[in-house]
């Protein structure tokens, strides 16, 4: 599973961004650090304004240019410093070293041509092949994503498939140059529960077969308990807890993780009141100086007024938490 | 309060609402003359009874006939046959008052007009009660939904996603309705919000004894909420029961597939079942005999004809294997 004596694919070290605004500037992220090893399935979690999409498409460049300011920090994908990449390098590196999944795949795909013809399109760009050999290797691709009639699909238009349909074919042509990194940026939120089993199980077959990483944007607590190896937790545009899935959702250390699981209505009895967050997820143009949580926490204290590190929680440099609580061991 | 009270309350209460074999259908193209080419069967039989104060839940998945059936209650569509009986009315009045909350209330929301007038909308576009007093209605029910009276003359856009649930909340309760279709209440929400929002609808509920229909494909939102549910798939209920028991138990292979699916803390992903169908059959021309065939993996003599539901009063199902 996690192969931790490689390097990484995606590096992010200590990344702070901004985006200028009148008046006060919206720091979108704060000092977020995070890793994806070769092969992993690697989970981001966080609500509306925690930045993971963000962290996505930054890692992609795909951020309009001149629309945000790097402030500190760096990225790097496959050892090259994706933040002074040149737009022609962003080209060959997009789509072929690594691919991207977008939530909404009608908005994803060119509503006014073929299917065949946009992944003939990518797969030629990127492999130099001829076009009778790209639509054997484009069929080839939508066959192991266990659709009956690839060359009927080949020859529709986006609006002709259904939703689940689309992100099959999405996942087939993110798959076409053998990415060694996938970013899934909530794959499958805009699909049913039977649908989104079967799209996350394909993701997964073709990815361990492949070798490929995936980095998954999701708000979905389950889905990621179900579908990662490792998790991270953002809130304001940092990360406050990660460590192996099975820990963090079995034994939450940072009182934020605690009360998204706790929020969920499988873990009361029905009828119950759930458990909430009380409070609103603090303006990112104006955050507090001590830890960003502070404010809607059932456990604050006067240490709080600082902000809290990263720290590795029992010696295990996989396992962090940003909290000035003490360790809390599973009773 | 445990489960059992409430299901002891949602059986003896008065039934407000029943459905009678309700069909809809919508004509999809027409010839050069104007006549209908095909249609689309929206919903294809659905018997259903609504009690006073009990929640409703209503799962399926998309092109189900979730959406058509709430826009069938609301009176945006009228039944192609069948007949939807109002028992009994509770104001008394001769029009039936229903009122939604949508799934987002970004765009559900009037962005020009300040809340308050929001809120009483449904109370001015049924005109009976007083101009002047408006605004103290306005004040009352956002109190009673956490939004505090000093933000009456804000704008939509001046709230957080959570806050303007509950303007749409609000504006569903200020004309006391006798039902209250949830559409997708927060699956555009946020998971603390989420929790803030299915709270304050469990309060209102027991504070006002308020009927809600609750259509969602979130199935623990469902099992949270819910008294009793059906689940609908290709226009029919092919279960209906109470939550515990649909839910917990569930009979009908369909429902089994759909609980299968949900993703749930902790439960391993398993790799079967990968090549499965997993698209409804399309309803311009209905499958013949039990709709659910093509699909399911019980599937013996006897499905090529159609399914009636079966079984007793707390838990039907439209299956003559698992009936």
């Amino acid at each position: 599973m996690t192969m931790h004596s490689s390097t990484p694919v995606l590096t992010i070290n200590n990344l702070s961004l901004e985006f200028p605004a009148y008046k006060n500037n919206v720091k979108a992220l704060n000092g977020v650090s995070l890793h994806v090893n070769p092969g992993e399935i690697v989970g981001v979690v966080g609500e509306s304004g925690s930045g993971k999409s963000v962290t996505a498409m930054l890692t992609m460049r795909l951020l309009p240019e001149r629309s945000y300011r790097i402030t500190e920090g760096s990225l790097s994908m496959l050892n090259r410093d994706m933040l002074a990449a040149s737009e022609k390098e962003l080209l060959q590196i997009r789509g072929r070293d690594a691919a991207m999944i977008f939530q909404e795949p009608m908005t994803a795909l060119n509503p006014t041509r073929r299917i065949g013809r946009q992944m003939l399109d990518v797969i030629i760009h990127h492999q130099k092949i001829s076009a009778s050999d790209a639509r054997q290797k484009a069929i080839a691709l939508l066959r192991d994503m266990h659709i009956a009639s690839p060359e009927q699909v080949l020859e529709s238009y986006p609006f002709e498939l259904s939703g689940g349909m689309r992100q099959r074919v999405m996942i087939a042509l993110a798959f076409s140059c053998e990415p060694q990194l996938l970013i899934a940026d909530e794959p499958t939120t805009a699909l049913d529960v039977t649908v989104q089993r079967q799209v996350l199980l394909l993701l997964r077959e073709k990815a361990r077969q492949k070798g490929t990483a995936i980095l998954l944007i999701t708000h979905d607590m389950a889905l990621v308990s179900q579908f990662c190896d490792r998790v991270y937790v953002m809130y304001t545009g940092a990360v406050v807890e990660q460590g192996c899935t099975n820990e963090v959702m079995g034994n939450p250390q940072h009182p934020y993780t605690q009360g998204l699981l706790s929020g969920l209505p499988e873990m009361v009895e029905p009828g119950h009141p759930l458990m909430t967050i009380p409070g609103q997820v603090p303006n990112l143009a104006s955050l507090p100086v001590g830890c960003t949580f502070e404010e809607r926490c059932p456990h604050s204290m006067p240490v709080c007024a600082k902000r809290p590190n990263l720290v590795s929680i029992n010696g295990n440099d996989q396992r962090k938490s940003a909290c000035w609580l003490p360790v809390k061991e599973l009773s | 309060m445990n489960i059992a009270a409430i299901h002891t309350v949602t059986d003896i209460a008065p039934e407000i609402l029943r459905l009678n074999d309700v069909r809809v259908r919508f004509p999809v193209s027409n010839d050069w003359l104007g006549r209908p080419k095909g249609h689309a069967h929206a919903l294809n039989g659905i018997d259903l009874e609504v009690r006073a104060g009990e929640t409703l839940g209503i799962v399926g998945e998309s092109g189900c006939g979730k959406s058509t059936l709430a826009q069938l209650l609301m009176g945006l569509v009228a039944p192609t046959s069948g007949e939807l009986n109002w028992v009994a009315r509770k104001n008394g009045e001769g029009r039936n008052n229903v009122q939604i909350v949508f799934q987002d209330p970004q765009s559900s929301l009037d962005p020009r007009l300040p809340i308050w007038k929001i809120i009483t909308e449904p109370l001015s576009a049924r005109g009976n009660a007083p101009r002047a007093k408006m605004r103290d209605i306005a004040a009352k029910v956002a109190s009673q939904v956490g939004i505090r009276p000093e933000y009456l003359d804000r704008f939509p856009h001046q709230f957080s996603g959570g806050q303007r649930q509950r303007i749409a909340i609000a504006r569903a309760l200020s004309s006391d309705p006798d039902i209250i279709v949830l559409d997708e209440p927060t699956s555009a929400l946020d998971i603390s919000v989420q929790a803030q929002i299915l709270n304050l609808l469990a309060e209102l509920q027991r504070a006002r004894n308020l009927t809600y229909i609750l259509i969602s494909h979130n199935v623990s939102v469902v099992r949270h909420m819910a008294n009793r549910v059906a689940v609908m798939y290709l226009g029919q209920i092919v279960e209906l029961g109470s939550a515990g028991q649909v839910l917990d138990q569930p009979r009908h292979p369909y429902t089994r597939l759909l609980l299968e699916a949900v993703p749930r803390l902790g439960v391993p992903l398993h790799a079967e079942q990968i090549a499965a169908p997993t698209e409804l059959p399309g309803n311009r021309q209905l499958p013949e005999g039990c709709f659910f065939r093509e699909r399911c993996n019980l599937c013996t003599g006897g499905c090529e004809k159609p399914q009636a539901m079966k079984g007793n009063e707390h838990h039907r199902v439209r299956c003559h294997v698992k009936g």
